[in-house]
């Protein structure tokens, strides 16, 4: 018996609960007199939930620890048999175990001794799926029997229900901010581990970021330097020029399609505009390197300036044009939840309609605008992909958009990518470029909701 | 034989020309009734309005509305809902151009200009003929730039001081600087309601208008509020030619001079409020405000 199989019959003993409670309820209400305290529904609803919700915790339960107390069961006797094992051999024999379990290695040839824990895994599975399905039924079949006693007329069962889902509620919500910490977490150990190795403020204020290192004690080469100020120059440029672009356009092209465009070329043009966001990321970047990059460096050329093949500039520019949309869709329905009344209002004074856009409708649709251009700054800022191809590698530390930069991104790549070891300073970095990075847009975040917050202009 | 069918034949024509002259007689009658009562017209107005169509889209909103708006009046505009007063309200500043499915046929003159000939813009339309709305809708700014807004943007004073000076003097017109000459600089969305009315109504006049509209100006204010506002009307009329919409009939007898009676989409009857009120010369107007319905 497969434990799957018991969700379904969960399902059907729930349904059933579901049935019985919503009778019962009917079946309580005996004088005339006495009405129900919720909606019949709800003390189905409300059994239904008591049988399920228990036995699914257990299920779930099940399925995260099970395997680890089979696997201690079964490699018991393996361990207290060969008792010299180092925790690596002890793990190599248990994958061993695993593998055979899971048929993906043949069991000729294998140690006896997990041949024969692999025997027993597999008696010891069948038992504790007999087992779960036992306790499932019994943590389902209790606690839905006991509240189904309890179903009276005068049972809060509405109540009942909404705690409930207000608890599941909580819980999605929490399931988010976890993740966040642990991904917050998770960069922050490495970090750590990073700055054990390379003082905090060469790091930060390092000039120079070249993160190739001699592997060997003998080799030639270079002793690296992890100076973070030319990889965050460049994300800042790059993002910079992007939102050069992006501001003006986006949101010239929101006010064009919320106060002058009629309804049917704006629900044309609109979705039309919304496509840009949906191009993956590395077709922009070989939109950049292959047109864009090239036409700057002849154009360059020409006025007889000397751009490289992959300038901060082409990679910018694309960004731009990609994060467009982020700017105009929300800028254009803030602007549309700018209540008609304040227009009326300002036409009523003789106001024009670029008078009005101008002193009442911005100013009005200000938090969203710096809400929109916010997300488009994070876009700018997280992108790697166009970077990767139009900007190039080299952490330049310049203020020319026409030399290749490099950006936090793109270095955080090519820390990563292929085989690294886990303990030298030059893949650490990645981690610490990161924490960085997360630490940057935070207080741009910050710094952005204390401008709105000052300059917001409440028209409710 | 044939005799007989040609003196049937006139006794039938006969016949039908009496019920001829019945419809005719019907139809006249109810030409006359769909003819304003009373006096819509003045010597030496301020507006004129003839013939005035409007049309959201299909739909006919006003029929054949003729009225004149004297200077230095309160003319009071009173009907059911939906009757098309305020339609016919914000034709007299052309806010209507803003609905995009809204067309108005017929004349409005100001000063004898047609204000809805091409050659008029909108713009200085506006600013002379202001206009405060139902809703109390102050601009999300100080309550200083609320009323400065106007002056700026048409350019009406070249100094800081003579802002101030406008924005003081609109704010003592609308009653309400005792109120707030200590807090120019807070937000105006933070006064009460009717004082955020008085702002939109001091708004309005520091544009200096000629004719001032007002739809509904007291619709959402308490009655304390109410009165300060319509104080404040008759105060104002010293200086501006007022139209105010009113759901409120003892609104529009205590503040007008005149009152228009509109019943779906017809200028039914207009007359001096006293009159109005108490003789009331058409049907409809008296069954509204008998309370009869409405």
């Amino acid at each position: 018996m497969s434990p799957n199989l018991f969700l379904v019959v969960l399902l059907g003993i729930s349904a059933l609960a579901y049935r019985q409670g919503k009778k019962k309820a009917f079946a309580s209400v005996t004088e005339k007199s006495q009405r129900l305290h919720s909606l019949p529904n709800y003390y189905g609803v409300l059994t239904a939930l008591w049988c399920f919700i228990p036995a699914i915790l257990i299920f779930l339960l099940w399925q995260l620890f099970s395997d680890f107390i089979l696997t201690g069961i079964a490699m018991q006797d393996v361990f207290a048999n060969t008792p010299h094992l180092s925790p690596a051999e002890q793990n190599l024999l248990i994958n061993d175990m695993r593998n055979m379990v899971a048929g993906v290695v043949s069991r000729v040839d294998a140690n006896p001794l997990v041949e024969q824990a692999v025997e027993r895994y597999l008696n010891i599975r069948v038992i504790s799926h007999m087992a779960l399905g036992v306790i499932m039924l019994i943590a389902a079949l209790i606690p839905g029997c006991w509240i189904y006693t309890r179903i009276k007329p005068e049972f809060r069962a509405r109540n009942h229900v909404e705690q409930i889902v207000e608890i599941l509620l909580i819980l999605c919500s929490t399931v988010a901010i976890l993740t966040t910490v642990g991904i917050v977490l998770s960069v922050l150990f490495e970090s750590i581990r990073f700055f054990q190795q390379v003082p905090l403020w060469d790091f930060l204020f390092g000039l120079k970021w070249s993160p190739q290192m001699a592997i060997r004690a003998d080799q030639a080469g270079s002793s690296g330097s992890f100076g973070a100020v030319p990889v965050f120059a460049g994300t800042f440029m790059i993002s910079g020029i992007a939102l050069a672009v992006a501001v003006p356009i986006g949101l010239m092209s929101a006010i064009y399609l919320s106060e002058y465009a009629g309804k049917k070329l704006r629900a044309v043009v609109k979705p039309l505009l919304e496509i840009l966001a949906g191009v993956p990321t590395v077709v922009y970047g070989f939109f950049a390197a292959l047109v864009v990059a090239p036409l700057i460096r002849d154009m360059g050329l020409t006025m007889g300036m000397s751009v490289s093949s992959e300038s901060a500039l082409a990679a910018g520019l694309v960004m731009g044009i990609m994060i467009i949309p982020f700017v105009s869709s929300l800028s254009d329905d803030v602007i549309n939840a700018v209540p008609q009344s304040l227009r009326d209002g300002s036409y009523g004074l003789g106001a024009t309609k670029s008078e009005t856009i101008k002193n009442v409708i911005i100013p009005a649709a200000l938090p969203g605008i710096v809400g929109s251009i916010l997300l488009a700054a994070s876009r700018a800022i997280g992108e790697t992909m166009i970077v990767v191809m139009a900007a190039g590698l080299s952490a330049n530390l310049t203020a020319n958009p026409l030399e290749a930069v490099t950006t936090v991104t793109v270095q955080i790549v090519t820390l990563l990518v292929g085989d690294q070891e886990f303990d030298s300073p030059k893949t650490l970095a990645a981690f610490a470029l990161g924490l960085l990075l997360f630490v940057t847009t935070l207080m741009l975040n910050v710094v952005a909701l204390y401008v709105v917050r000052k300059y917001r202009e409440e028209y409710e | 034989m044939a005799m007989d069918t040609v003196i049937d034949m006139a006794d039938t024509f006969g016949v039908g020309k009496q019920v001829h002259e019945q419809e005719v007689t019907k139809a006249l009658s109810r030409e006359d009734d769909s003819q304003t009562v009373g006096a819509p017209f003045v010597d030496a107005p301020r507006m004129v309005c003839r013939d005035v169509n409007v049309y959201y889209g299909e739909k006919q909103a006003i029929s054949n509305v003729s009225l004149d708006v004297a200077e230095h009046e309160v003319l009071a505009m009173i009907g059911p809902s939906g009757c098309g007063k305020s339609t016919f309200l914000r034709c007299l500043n052309r806010m209507n151009d803003t609905v995009d499915i809204c067309r108005v046929t017929g004349e409005i003159l100001l000063d004898g200009r047609n204000i809805y000939d091409k050659s008029v813009d909108v713009v200085p339309l506006r600013a002379q003929v202001g206009m405060v709305f139902q809703k109390p809708n102050p601009f999300p700014k100080s309550i200083f730039e609320n009323v400065a807004y106007g002056p700026k943007i048409h350019g009406l004073t070249n100094s800081r001081f003579e802002l101030q000076d406008i924005v003081e003097d609109s704010l003592k017109k609308a009653g309400l600087w005792d109120e707030v000459s200590d807090r120019l600089d807070q937000p105006g969305t933070g006064l009460s309601g009717g004082q955020q009315q008085r702002l939109c109504i001091a708004r309005a006049v520091a544009v200096r208008p000629e004719v001032i509209l007002m739809d509904e100006p007291c619709s959402a204010l308490d009655p304390i509020a109410t009165a300060t506002v319509e104080d404040l009307i008759t105060e104002l009329r010293e200086h501006y030619t007022i139209v105010i919409v009113t759901h409120n009939m003892q609104q529009a007898a205590r503040i007008s001079q005149r009152t228009a009676y509109f019943h779906l989409g017809r200028l039914i009857e207009v007359n001096p409020t006293d009159q109005v009120f108490t003789n009331p010369r058409h049907r409809l107007t008296e069954d509204y405000i008998t309370g009869r319905f409405g």
